[in-house]
């Protein structure tokens, strides 16, 4: 099993003609997902790789099922690709994009929750359930994407794309490999913490255990927390926290929009702290997220 | 971004929130103008981006305009937190009978802004949140639904507030709101609103950030308040070494390369992207490194925009090696980062097998970037060997650290 993708998911990319997001085609379509199509304003009749161009997201959805929307357009635009999507009835908007502004994404996300559509992102590289589905460019190109994301028992969430993959790398060659890994995203506000991801991976029957890439910067952390203690998750969960020098540089930023300290509740040692006190094991060096998982899942 | 106390005040200003009187003045000689200006006893208040300022002794009183030049001559030589004042407001003083806190921000949890009052104001409403948690409300607003004045009205009331003070806080609160939705604020706050004894209310501190992706979009507003583009407003200034770094990453569209921070140590980061510049920089330090600068480097970045990093980092007084590492990479290709960096090194005059202290860029085209290292005699690893044990290897070669 896996969570929120799996062999059997369609998808198209809104911005497909992009430059990254043509590469990002040649890369899901060698993974064996299924993109069914891309969507780019003026483009209709054309294709990327083979695959069909639209100028609308509802030519796809009136003709067949749509399971998920990568969102890869320029920041400008991206807000209204997320609203034709959810409005098509798209329920899973991954969203690729980096700089577009809070506002904008706390609009989107509040609307998407009213149309039970799930946000993924923005600022991230998408989902892989290995072996299953691929939708976005996490991992690259996809020989490297099969090396570094073996099917297995740990479900990954990061708020950095890049971190994703060396995670779930280390997890491969430990021999524990991954359920699904999600690129949660790097921005103050996503669609999709990981408290709010938990209760899949819980549910996930292939899933034995959890790592987590964290940063300074926001509350996602201490949510994840308050979901350990409250919820009944059984689920061993490993956090690596990144950016510790960051707490004696108040003010400044590092890294993604969401990273920087403001405030106590936003430094790694509070993050720490409070996520050890929910029963969270920190790893300080990645090699040991997979050691401390396997003292967990045996 | 943050906002000086001057410019958030103009921008209350112009959303028709009650002021004192105020000049700013950057001289000594310009606060004694700014003073006759007002009128009567004033505050001087340092200008800076940081809290602070009364503990710094960076805020006087003074009643003419002789006392506020000198009181402007000393606030302008002190340094609030590492920051150099831009200026002095000079303000009207007006006794209060009541302190209030007002403050719009975001709360991430609930992916809303939340309006934040108090009638305990002035004070750290960190403690207030702890102690006297009464007096302080906490006001959800929508993202989708129309902004509206009673959001403010439940955020005043909420603390127990009624009669004659219940429309005007409103409407301050609701002014407030509006600044910090309409410009894309991520902090919009007013600390203390004072009460005067004629039963208004004044706006007497204000404190605002902005986003920084919003920039661009609120361009009329910045530029109003006099606020040049390249003035980035991070809690320090940009060095000059940063400032290169920025022309680096702005030279061409590839991919990033720069947003570099300065530090004082002697071995240059090529580090990448932004969860792997964060781990990597703690790997260097926790292997008893000494970085001389902070990074980024990822999205596929062109050669030219590689081997120009790598040359502003070799050009920093003191850097003896460079360390080129990053996770493993999706979209960025190994051996453009191998051949640009390697060009940026011989570029510099220096002998890329020497300056190089480890490089470590696993996943696409590895095979071909490690040809090229291979080619120059630079000591690279493959994703067997981790980020910490490579930043450690890249630690033990230095001479000192």
């Amino acid at each position: 099993m896996s969570i929120l993708i799996d062999e059997n998911t369609t998808f198209i990319i809104q911005g497909i003609t992009g430059r990254e997001a043509v590469s990002m085609t040649r890369e899901v379509l060698d993974y064996g997902s299924k993109v069914i199509g891309g969507v780019t304003p003026g483009r209709k009749g054309r294709n990327v790789h083979g695959v069909p161009v639209e100028d609308t997201v509802r030519a796809f959805t009136e003709r067949e099922r749509v399971d998920a929307s990568v969102v890869a357009v320029p920041p400008a635009f991206a807000t209204d690709a997320v609203f034709e999507a959810i409005e098509a009835g798209i329920k899973l908007v991954i969203i690729v994009t980096e700089r577009i502004p809070r506002k904008q994404v706390a609009q989107f996300v509040e609307y998407a929750d009213q149309h039970g559509t799930r946000i993924i992102g923005p600022n991230c590289l998408g989902v892989i359930s290995p072996g299953k589905s691929r939708v976005g460019g996490v991992g690259g190109a996809a020989e490297s994407t099969r090396r570094a994301f073996q099917p297995g028992v740990v479900g990954v969430m990061s708020r950095s794309g890049g971190m994703t993959v060396e995670i779930s790398n280390a997890l491969s060659e430990a021999g524990l490999g991954i359920s699904t890994a999600v690129s949660i995203g790097g921005d103050a506000i996503i669609g999709s913490t990981y408290a709010e991801l938990m209760p899949l991976f819980d549910a996930d029957p292939a899933t034995k255990g959890i790592a987590i890439y964290s940063e300074p910067g926001g509350q996602s952390e201490a949510q994840l927390a308050d979901y350990m203690r409250s919820s009944g998750s059984k689920l061993p969960v490993v956090a690596f926290m990144a950016g510790r020098f960051m707490d004696a540089m108040p003010g400044m930023r590092f890294g993604h929009a969401g990273t920087i300290v403001e405030g106590r509740a936003d430094t790694t040692a509070e993050k720490i702290a409070r996520m050890e006190a929910a029963g969270i094991r920190v790893a300080e060096r990645i090699e040991d997220i997979p050691r401390f998982l396997k003292e967990r899942i045996g | 971004m943050r906002l000086y106390e001057f410019e958030a005040k103009e921008v209350l200003r112009r959303a028709r929130v009650p002021l004192p009187k105020s000049v700013m003045a950057r001289t000594a000689d310009e606060a004694a103008a700014a003073a006759t200006e007002v009128g009567g006893p004033v505050v001087l208040k340092s200008q800076v981006l940081s809290g602070g300022r009364m503990k710094a002794g960076a805020i006087k009183f003074a009643d003419d305009a002789a006392a506020a030049k000198a009181a402007a001559a000393e606030i302008l030589t002190i340094t609030v937190s590492g920051q150099t004042p831009t200026g002095v407001l000079v303000e009207e003083r007006r006794e209060v009978v009541q302190e209030y806190y007002a403050a719009v921000t975001w709360d991430g949890r609930a992916k809303r802004p939340v309006i934040i009052f108090s009638d305990m104001g002035g004070i750290d409403i960190e403690e207030v949140a702890e102690q006297h948690p009464e007096h302080l409300s906490r006001t959800h607003i929508s993202n989708l639904a129309p902004l509206s004045d009673y959001q403010a009205k439940v955020a005043v009331s909420r603390v127990g507030v009624t009669g004659n003070d219940l429309g005007p806080l409103t409407r301050i609160v609701a002014a407030l709101t509006r600044v910090f939705v309409e410009r894309d604020m991520t902090l919009a706050e007013i600390n203390p609103i004072g009460k005067l004894a004629d039963g208004s209310f004044v706006a007497l501190d204000s404190h605002m950030d902005m986003e920084q992706e919003a920039r661009g979009q609120h361009a009329d507003l910045l530029r109003s308040l006099g606020i040049p583009d390249e003035d980035t407003r991070m809690a320090r200034p940009p060095t000059e070494f940063e400032i290169a770094g920025a022309k680096v990453n702005d030279a061409d569209t590839r991919g990033i390369a720069g947003n570099i921070t300065e530090f004082d140590g002697n071995l240059g980061l090529i580090i990448g992207a932004g969860g792997g510049s964060l781990t990597l920089f703690d790997a260097v330090q926790s292997a008893g490194g000494n970085p001389a600068n902070y990074c980024e480097i990822g999205g596929n970045p062109s050669v030219a925009k590689a081997a120009a990093l790598t040359k502003l980092v070799l050009s920093k007084p003191g850097v003896e090696k460079i360390a080129v590492m990053m996770n493993v990479v999706s979209n960025t290709r190994a051996d453009m980062m191998a051949r640009g960096i390697v060009k940026g090194v011989i570029e510099a005059g220096f002998d890329p097998a020497e300056k190089i202290a480890i490089f470590r860029i696993p996943g696409s085209w590895e095979d071909e970037g490690f040809a090229i290292l291979r080619k120059y005699g630079v000591e690279f690893v493959d994703r067997s060997v981790s980020m910490h044990e490579a930043a450690a290897r890249a630690v033990a070669k230095m001479a000192t650290t």
